[in-house]
């Protein structure tokens, strides 16, 4: 299916009012798609010299990962995987990682997924193929529409597009492990992550805090050494951050919150239930019957619709009318 | 003479001067309202000072509650307003017009909140970017985007064309670093968008705002990331007998998996002059990389043997690592003061469009050919780690259609950036200067999805009209014919 075959569809949906689902890999649909950019896929561009990997929307992420794996590079803000939690078996598309904001462990050190989207095309409510941003490091040439479709949900643009900052692969990997609690772990993760020493992850769960530390060699062994020596209680250890990334300890209903790291301990003494955390702190996984909205309001249930921040409806809804003035695109998803 | 237009002021609203004055006065505190012409004056223009006009008034609130009376003054008027940082945009983001109110942050100069444990700043955004990080520096941290300009320029201006710096190639630019912003709205409504916690889960309303040249709302508060500080950071001089292997070295570095804090390039027209002027001790020759790396002593000396490794197969005619902090300072400091010694000279227009690094060596071809045929001399010196190009086209301004000149050449080099896969701007902005080459880069389609936001944030299209999207173009959207 070629850009211009989804733009007609989109066209056609806009001028019968009908709404469509969007689909990328299918792992994480919310309802039944009638629109999947699945077909539209390949990567376009891939220089490596540039760091720069330009794919359309339907590429399955491994596939991206291969390519960049066979250079030494990588996606440095780690797209989770969310088969397992959703128990769904489609393939994760690009298109799919970026209209989610889909980031891993490693965003506390390289940031989001939004930091490291270049540029973008993409195909709003009324079937107009445009673009934004570019594929260049440095871009401040109008508005950055890219920031506001990433992590959209598909609730303003279909993308077709994607242009990827790439990283070199970390030549060296290790992991720090202590037995602690929860509260623990962010005091721990607050004083790691307020040194020189680049933690590149910093996750609890089942009673143990992971610090990773990334780089060249003798970087890291010098890193490891100073934080066990700030840190009382470190044992090497080997996770397997895919399977923290991917919150993989979990089945079934899950909820993401996003707070304040020193916030945490707080919010999980009152969730009670099971809970594990990533991002230092900031983001807390969490299984169990509370009334999460009513504790921890910047959350949503894996699969669920998304919160809009409160002070923000009016200005969420002028947009979406600009952008889908039919109001076709994934309605109900993001509220109104 | 000037070849960049702004519309005429709207008679209307220049004869109800006094009206709108006397309700701003109302509804500020006392001294907080310019309008006597001999004042208002010092706020006819940013530093791209070719283009001046006086606005009609200045505020100058000291808190988000000030911004948004003056914006609700402003909104029943129907007057057009100019938010303004300290200035220094490069690109007319802050000319105001004659039927204008200036709405300026100088005053917003508080800081608010510093959270080591979370690691973030509060500030009111009139701070400027270098007090950021001089609050910082006792408790270990930093602010990262560290624009030339630091020492002047505010977080509202950072924030309004997310700034970068030298520094940039590692820790990004201002977008990657700001994590909340308070905002008024054109109607004097307040909203805060982000914060501390990661996120957000709905739409990025503040990555939008980031970069937005002021035509969205008037931020007034800031959350912003803050770093530890490093153990150590050593910078390295690296000169070549040919821009094109200068380039070539770039490239090579990045691939090699070695990301340095910084990667400056100056070419030999800069050097010479930076000579003359700063006397920092450079080579003689057609291009001189500066690369920082950052980390501990052992690690400075790893992340810098393999720097070494790649610039000794391109036979540099100088590898010169600091030994010390003096010669460190000496290496920045002709960099550092490269836009100044320019400026010695005469006059220059300096642009900012990005390529693609793999580009770097044909470009800077090109621009040479170009200076050539423009009869115009060209400097260039720039952040080459992330292909964010500074040519400096040099020009008299007392010499009648030399800038006109400089602006034709100016266009075609920015043109040139995008058709090798580039952008026009990669830090300072579109204003009033490459707005009219908007069109080089994006469909009329592309051009018109962007108006379309403004109208969502700014139906009467009030804030900082005629900037950023080409006249014309906006004229037609907004149905002025
Ligand atoms: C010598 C020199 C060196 C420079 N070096 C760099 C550099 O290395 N990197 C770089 O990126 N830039 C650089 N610049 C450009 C300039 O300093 C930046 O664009 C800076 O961020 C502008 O900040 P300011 O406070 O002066 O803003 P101003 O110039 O006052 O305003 C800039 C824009 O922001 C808008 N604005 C101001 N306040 C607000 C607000 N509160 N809310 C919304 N919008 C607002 C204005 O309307 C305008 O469009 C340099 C400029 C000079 C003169």
């Amino acid at each position: 299916m070629t850009e211009d075959d989804l733009a007609e569809a989109i066209a056609t949906a806009h001028d019968t009012r009908t709404a469509i689902l969007i689909e990328g890999g299918g792992t994480r649909s919310h309802g039944t798609a009638t629109l999947s950019t699945r077909a539209h896929s390949g990567i376009v561009t891939y220089e490596p010299g540039a760091l720069t990997l330009i794919a359309r929307a339907g590429t399955p992420v491994e596939e991206i990962e291969a390519a960049l794996a066979s250079e030494g590079q990588m996606l440095a803000f780690e797209p989770m995987d969310h088969r397992r939690v959703l128990g769904t078996n489609g393939t994760p598309t690009i298109g799919g990682v970026v209209a989610a904001n889909v980031s891993g462990p490693r965003r506390v050190l390289a940031g989001a997924c939004r930091d490291h989207l270049l540029g973008l095309r993409f195909i709003d409510g009324q079937g107009r193929i445009l673009k934004n941003g570019g594929r260049v490091m440095k871009n401040v040439t109008g508005l950055d529409l890219g920031k506001l479709l990433c992590g959209s949900h598909g609730t303003l643009g279909v993308i077709t597009e994607v242009a990827l900052k790439t990283l070199p692969r970390p030549e060296t990997v290790t992991t720090l492990a202590f037995q602690t609690t929860a509260a623990q772990a962010v005091d721990l993760f607050c004083t790691a992550l307020g040194t020189p020493f680049e933690v590149s992850g910093a996750a609890w769960l089942d009673g143990a805090a992971y610090l990773r530390i990334e780089g060249l060699e003798a970087q890291v062994a010098y890193r490891a050494k100073r934080l066990s020596a700030l840190l009382p209680g470190a044992e090497p250890a080997a996770p397997d951050w895919a399977a923290i990334r991917d919150a993989a300890s979990f089945t079934g209903p899950l909820w993401r919150i996003l707070c304040k790291p020193t916030d945490a301990p707080a919010i999980c003494a009152r969730l009670g239930g099971r809970v594990a955390l990533d991002w230092a702190g900031g983001l807390i996984w969490y299984q169990g019957d509370a009334d999460v909205r009513a504790i921890a309001p910047n959350s949503m249930q894996i699969g669920g619709p998304l919160p809009t921040a409160p002070g923000t409806e009016t200005l969420v809804r002028n947009l979406r009318r600009q952008f889908d003035p039919a109001g076709i695109l994934n309605p109900g998803l993001m509220g109104a | 003479m000037s070849t960049i237009l702004m519309p005429e002021p709207d008679e209307g609203i220049l004869a109800r001067r006094g009206e709108i004055v006397a309700a701003l006065t109302a509804a500020l505190p006392e001294g907080a309202v310019i309008h006597d012409p001999a004042e208002t004056r010092a706020y006819e223009c940013d530093a791209l000072t070719a283009y001046r006009c006086p606005p009609l008034a200045v505020v100058l609130p000291r808190t988000t509650e000030e911004v948004a009376a003056a914006m609700r003054v402003c909104h029943g008027f129907g007057v057009p307003v100019v938010p303004r940082g300290a200035g220094t945009s490069l690109a007319g983001g802050a000319l105001p017009t004659a039927d204008s109110v200036i709405i300026a942050t100088l005053r917003l100069r508080e800081v608010l909140q510093i959270d080591t444990r979370n690691r973030f700043i509060r500030v009111q955004t009139g701070v400027t970017n270098l007090s950021v990080s001089a609050e910082l520096e006792p408790l270990g941290f930093f602010y990262a985007p560290d624009p030339s300009s630091q020492l002047a320029c505010t977080i509202a201006g950072n924030i309004a064309m997310n700034s970068g710096g030298a520094h940039c190639l590692k820790y990004g630019v201002t977008t990657n670093n700001l994590l909340g912003a308070r905002m008024v709205l054109t109607d004097g409504s307040i909203v805060d968008l982000g914060g501390p916690e990661p996120g957000p889960m709905g739409l990025d309303l503040m990555g939008l705002i980031c970069g937005s040249e002021g035509q969205l709302g008037i931020v007034t508060e800031a959350t912003l990331r803050i770093l530890p500080r490093p153990e150590g950071a050593l910078p390295m001089l690296i000169g070549f007998d040919s821009a094109e292997v200068a380039g070539e070295c770039v490239a090579s570095i990045i691939r090699a998996g070695v990301i340095p804090v910084a990667i400056e390039y100056m070419d030999d027209v800069c050097l010479r002059e930076v000579e003359r002027f700063a006397k920092a001790g450079y080579p003689d020759c057609q291009a001189v990389l500066i690369v920082e790396v950052e980390g501990s002593p052992a690690e400075i000396e790893d992340q810098t043997a393999r720097i070494r490794a790649i610039a000794e197969k391109l036979n540099p005619v100088e590898f010169r690592v600091s030994r010390n902090a003096d010669e460190s300072l000496a290496i920045w400091k002709g960099r550092k003061s490269a836009f100044g010694a320019m400026g010695q000279i005469g006059d220059y227009l300096c642009l900012d469009g990005t390529v693609p690094v793999s580009k770097l060596p044909f470009t800077l071809r090109r621009i040479g050919e170009l200076s050539v045929q423009h009869g115009l001399k060209v400097a260039n010196v720039f952040h080459a780690g992330d292909g964010n190009m500074h040519p400096l086209i040099l020009f008299n301004a007392n010499k009648p259609g030399d800038l006109e000149k400089a602006e034709a050449f100016g266009a075609e080099v920015l043109r040139l950036c995008v058709e090798v896969g580039g952008c026009l701007t990669g830090e300072h902005g579109v204003g009033i200067e490459k707005r009219d080459l908007m069109g080089a880069q994006y469909s009329p389609d592309d051009l018109t999805i962007q108006m379309q936001v403004k109208d969502a944030f700014d139906p009467g299209w009030l804030l900082n009209p005629a900037k950023v999207f080409p006249l014309e173009a906006s004229r037609a959207h907004r149905g002025l014919g």
